[in-house]
């Protein structure tokens, strides 16, 4: 049994009963009506509108706040991708995680290295062999995480990375050391939009991967075969029609990649030439019978990259690749058209850039394809989209840096609490297929929406509206007057209508629909308009008078409430 | 000084709710009985089940809330100020012999078009509380509204709507365990697409929302918008309301309820009307056996500033059909409540942010003004007029309002502890403090709430006590069905001492013999209409 099983085995049962629950469900939604997008790779010439960047933005980062609409829509749409896939975040706004635990642990000994780290200080120099520090600085890595999402630049940077974490899926609570975790998310950074072979061969010799597929496990003694059946069948070639590698090429593969060990102080892996097999590896009729093949052990690491380019070398690396692009960033189901239109030109751009992964990007999303009329509000929010983008849009209020672990405290409640609640924890996927909306066919981003994740996604809404999240003396929430603050005329009830309706939804409401809610919410069953105009402006004018914030704030909590938690629209992206 | 209150909801409420599902520890145990080693009688005892036996209670309250501000003036009119009446408001003014007059008073009559509270006025099914308000009043339509759902003060915030905090107490820790067998309905159901401020608790919304009562009736899911079919963004749409409704846990039940066998509106309601078409929900979901507690039912339109009548004949125009409109369909309602056998269960209430001003403007109409008539009505309403007519000034300025008669908060507060059983800590929660109690509706069939309330006032004394032989029981019997009986500390009737019919309220002794039962704890079980009580008795 491989560490996985035996973890799978050790899963509490409830959590195996909400996966199991969950594939019924999946069994049992009908499938997918048959849409056809016909449009393709060819660059868009249509409008450039709030529509558009919106559309834009929820697509490539998370949420859509106005003030970044209005940015993007000074530029043209090609300067706006641009924009996006060009701006990194820097590493003095990423900072490192911190200790935000105190390590008074049992089973921490005392020469352990993070004794000496101080509390709002970061651990990702120290080593530790205490499983309950790791236990809190794997927390502390996803509340990180969660800060870097929430703190984005108009960038697709950190997207990527949620994407890469799929495709390159790993556990943190499997891996189980926060250090080699924080290792990878740096490498998924590194790569995010770089070259994919690269990337794919850096993933490969990740001591995080290594530990998580067994890798450092393998020696041509006892040969584990575990990461190189994932690598072909997860990682680079897929299972689709055009990838027909065989079951020896996954024991061929194995065997070029005995000997790689992880060294834990360094947090880096090392090649062992005494471990490595040397025999010929000989592959399949898919790659054309190539024999893999360096009779000295020290000559180890080139058969790696022997092997990497034998796969590379197939066409449907790239279809395999862009495909998975287009599932997390479009729509998941690929009808033919989509497969001749998008992915196989995409497929070319891959290739005939070396795999360089951003003029991939760049040709999606300047595509007419993309900005089809018939995407926008076509794909469900991830948990992860619904979280980051509700904290964005709305910009909830955190903790401050300064204070790490209060910030940490309602971190927690926003991933331990809510997002694992969503099936969607940061860093845990529930296997090393990554999560199940990203390729399970034919449900693909109804998966997120379940009996069970739908009310609580609604519950945290309300809470954040109603009674915000308090927690040592700090209260998060929704604070549904400076969001009404933020747009365009909030004095006129039709214009704040529109534009709630406008940056949270992607579907225009009806007349009717808009003009019941203005009566019934704005206006409290009147039909004058001026009444919330007057009550707006005299709480701009006097806005410490508490009658004149009450009531609008009233107003705007149940006006908020609606839209974020009544309209199902609103999950939709 | 402005301040916002936050009530202490949570604590006193488990309190309380502590006291109704564990112990009954009730008879207040008096002083004497300590060393006794009396028990406390969970609802498993057969005290307990004496007590608990007609908990909870089936009682519901349906809210008329009518929105805009309603001319009080023109609906209950005073007739023995007539002149001043007419003076005030002549381009506005209901002609004198088209007022409709109302039994066994001459001093106040209703709008023309208020025939169907006439009727029910006559059959003693409607209060109608005089030109109801509150200590310096807002005249703006949101803070106004905002102070009648959350019975603040007007320089009071409060964040919670007073139907809010009562469900809140009656039901503590919702969401979180319910539906549950004992509670499988809706607390609270509303119309319209706002979810009201009236059914907000302290962190979660209390009331379940029918969007749209036609799609409602049409058997569509209300208030859900119409997209475009056959895209991409559809599916999902779709796919996400079906997920939706299966989580709404009330989704079901309330369409069940309504569509139960058999289940019909048994009368005829106006038509092209919205709030009877929200009242004819209301009826067939509570014939349908929904256990839900409070119904708001809305109706807009009382803003009338211009054209509030027809100049040629002003018992006509648009505030006439308003009248008719309310006046029809609540009569529609209690008619059909009748049908069904449920009107001994439905109290109702109407109320509106503020009336109007008692001069008229130009523009034959009434600008924002201070006091209106609240209606209580149903068969449990006490039939009458509470407060005497507002008095009109002589000679009426632009800025003249009606005086207040009834504070709001009075009328809440009676129909809370009257018709919904708050016991007096409950009362302090619901209404933040205590308010007067009026007799707006009938007082009967309380929970042990409601009872606890009457263990303070003793109704029932007897001396002596201990007792050796014969003891004398006094009490004073409000009339009507009054039962004395000698029952054992368990619950087991001994004897019945008394039950008899009283034609009015009268004051009673009746000797008890004790002589004949062995030493221990007996109690005294007394009933008058709502009215029960255990008084200990040590037999020595």
């Amino acid at each position: 049994m491989d560490r996985k099983d035996f973890l799978e085995k050790l899963m509490p049962k409830s959590l195996k009963e909400r996966k199991e629950a969950r594939r019924v469900l999946d069994e049992d939604t009908p499938g997918l009506a048959p849409f056809n997008i016909t449009s393709g790779v060819a660059p868009y010439t249509g409008g450039w509108t709030d529509e558009e960047v919106i559309h834009l933005l929820k697509r490539l980062c998370f949420g859509a706040p106005r003030e970044e609409v209005e940015i993007l829509k000074t530029m043209t749409y090609a300067q706006a991708v641009d924009s996006l896939l060009n701006t990194l975040n820097t590493p003095s706004a990423l900072g490192n995680p911190v200790k935000i635990y105190s390590t008074n642990t049992t089973d921490t000994p005392a020469n352990d290295p993070d004794w000496a780290v101080p509390v709002g200080g970061t651990w990702v120099n120290a080593n530790t062999s205490s499983g309950t520090v790791n236990y809190y600085r794997r927390e502390s890595l996803r509340a990180w995480w969660f800060s870097t999402l929430v703190n984005q630049p108009k960038s697709i940077e950190e997207k990527m990375i949620l994407f890469w974490s799929t495709h390159f899926a790993i556990e943190f609570d499997i891996v189980d050391n926060a250090r080699y975790c924080h290792n990878y998310l740096k490498l998924l950074r590194q790569y995010a939009m770089g070259n994919f072979k690269d990337f794919t061969k850096a993933i490969t010799l990740n001591p995080a991967m290594l530990v998580y597929l067994n890798g450092y496990q393998n020696t041509k003694s006892a040969p584990d075969e575990n990461y190189a059946r994932e690598l072909q069948e997860l990682f680079t070639l897929g299972k689709g029609p055009g990838s027909q590698y065989t079951e020896s090429d996954v024991q061929a593969a194995a065997r070029v990649l005995t000997g790689y060990q992880v060294n834990s102080n360094t947090v880096t892996s090392f090649f062992t030439a005494s471990r490595h097999d040397t025999n010929a590896k000989v592959f399949s009729a898919f790659f054309n019978n190539a024999t893999i093949h360096r009779p000295l052990a020290a000559d180890g690491p080139l058969e790696l990259d022997d092997l990497l380019t034998m796969i590379f070398n197939t066409n449907e690396v790239a279809m395999y690749i862009c495909r998975r692009l287009y599932r997390f960033f479009v729509y998941g189901n690929i009808s033919t058209d989509v497969e001749t239109n998008v992915i196989t030109p995409l497929a070319n751009t891959f290739r005939t850039n070396n795999y360089n992964i951003k003029p991939v990007l760049e040709q999606l999303f300047k595509s007419e394809h993309f900005f089809d009329v018939l995407q926008y509000g076509a794909m469900i929010k991830s948990g992860v989209d619904f979280t980051v983008g509700l904290v964005r849009e709305c910009k909830i209020n955190l903790p401050p840096q300064s204070n790490p672990q209060l910030r940490h405290r309602h971190i927690n409640y926003l991933t331990a609490s809510f997002l694992s609640g969503q099936e969607q924890m940061l860093g845990d996927p529930p296997n090393v297929s990554g999560w199940a909306a990203y390729y399970q066919e034919p449900v693909f981003d109804k998966s997120w929406i379940t009996t069970d994740t739908f009310p609580k996604r609604q519950a945290l809404i309300n809470t954040l509206i109603n009674s915000g999240y308090s927690n040592g003396g700090f209260k998060m929430e929704v604070n549904v007057v400076e969001f009404a603050k933020r747009m365009s005329n909030p004095a006129d009830p039709n214009v704040l209508i529109q534009d709630f309706n406008k940056y949270l939804l992607r579907r225009t409401l009806s007349q009717t629909l808009r003009d019941n809610i203005k009566r019934d919410i704005l206006l409290t069953g009147q039909i004058t308009d001026s009444y919330w105009t007057d009550a707006w402006n005299a709480y701009i004018q006097a806005p410490a008078v508490l009658n004149n914030y009450t009531v609008v704030n009233n107003r705007l909590k149940t006006l908020a409430a609606y839209f974020l938690s009544k309209l199902e629209e609103y999950q939709l992206m | 000084m402005a301040f916002i209150l936050k009530p202490f909801i949570g604590t006193n409420m488990e309190r309380r709710k502590f006291i109704r599902n564990t112990a009954l520890g009730t008879v207040a145990l008096p002083g004497i009985f300590n060393g006794f080693g009396i028990t406390a009688h969970g609802e498993n005892s057969d005290l307990g089940k004496l007590y608990t036996s007609t908990v909870p209670t089936d009682h519901v309250l349906v809210i008329v809330q009518m929105s805009g501000g309603n001319d009080g003036l023109n609906t209950v009119i005073p007739l023995d100020q007539y002149s001043n009446y007419f003076n005030a408001r002549s381009n506005i003014a209901i002609a004198q012999n088209k007022v409709l007059a109302l039994t066994g008073t001459l001093a106040t009559g209703l709008h023309p078009s208020l025939t169907g509270l006439r009727d029910m006025y006559s059959n003693g099914d409607l209060c109608i509380v005089q030109s109801a308000g509150y200590p310096s009043p807002n005249f703006s339509h949101f803070r106004a509204t905002d102070i009648w759902m959350t019975a603040s003060n007007s320089n009071e915030y409060l964040t919670t709507g007073f139907l809010g905090r009562y469900l809140n107490g009656e039901y503590p820790g919702f969401p979180t365990g319910y539906p549950n067998a004992a509670m499988p309905d809706p607390l609270g159901i509303q119309f319209g697409s706002a979810t009201s401020l009236l059914t907000l608790g302290p962190s979660i919304q209390n009331g379940y929302t029918i969007s749209d009562p036609n799609s409602f009736i049409n058997n569509a899911d209300g208030g859900e918008d119409v997209i475009l079919p056959g895209t991409p963004a559809n599916d999902k749409l779709i796919y996400v309301r079906e997920i939706s409704k299966q989580t709404q846990a009330y989704y079901t039940v309330v369409k069940n309820a309504y569509n139960m066998p058999g289940n019909a509106n048994m009368v005829t309601y106006p038509t092209g009307s919205s709030l009877s078409n929200q009242l004819k929900i209301v009826a067939r979901l509570i014939n349908g056996g929904l256990k839900t507690k409070i119904y708001v039912v809305t109706t807009g339109g009382f803003d009338t500033h211009s054209g509030q009548v027809n100049t040629n004949d002003t018992s006509t125009g648009a505030h006439a059909n308003l009248m008719a409109n309310l006046g029809n369909s609540i009569k529609a309602f209690h008619d059909d409540l009748k049908l069904m056998g449920k009107d001994n269960r439905v109290l109702g209430m109407t109320f509106s942010e503020f009336g109007r001003r008692v001069k008229s403007n130009a523009s034959v109409g009434t600008d924002h003004g201070y006091g209106a008539p609240m209606f209580v009505f149903g068969t449990p309403a006490t039939g009458g007029i509470l407060g005497a007519n507002p008095v009109l000034p002589a000679v009426a300025t632009v800025g003249d309002n009606l005086p207040m008669v009834n504070d709001f908060r009075n009328i809440y507060w009676s129909i809370m502890k009257r018709w919904l059983c708050q016991d007096n800590p409950s009362l302090m929660e619901v209404m933040v403090r205590s308010y007067t109690e009026l007799d707006v509706c009938s007082n009967t069939d309380c929970n042990p709430g409601g009872r606890l309330t009457n263990a303070e006032q003793n109704l029932v004394s007897n001396y002596p006590n201990p007792v050796i032989g014969i003891t004398t029981v006094e009490f004073e019997t409000d009339g009507g069905n009054t039962m004395l009986q000698l029952v054992t500390h368990n619950g087991e009737v001994l004897e019945t001492i008394l039950e008899n019919e009283y034609p009015r309220a009268k004051k009673i002794t009746v000797p008890v013999d004790m002589g004949k039962y062995k030493p221990g704890l007996y109690y005294l079980r007394y009933e008058n209409g709502s009215k029960r009580q255990m008084k200990a008795v040590i037999k020595n």
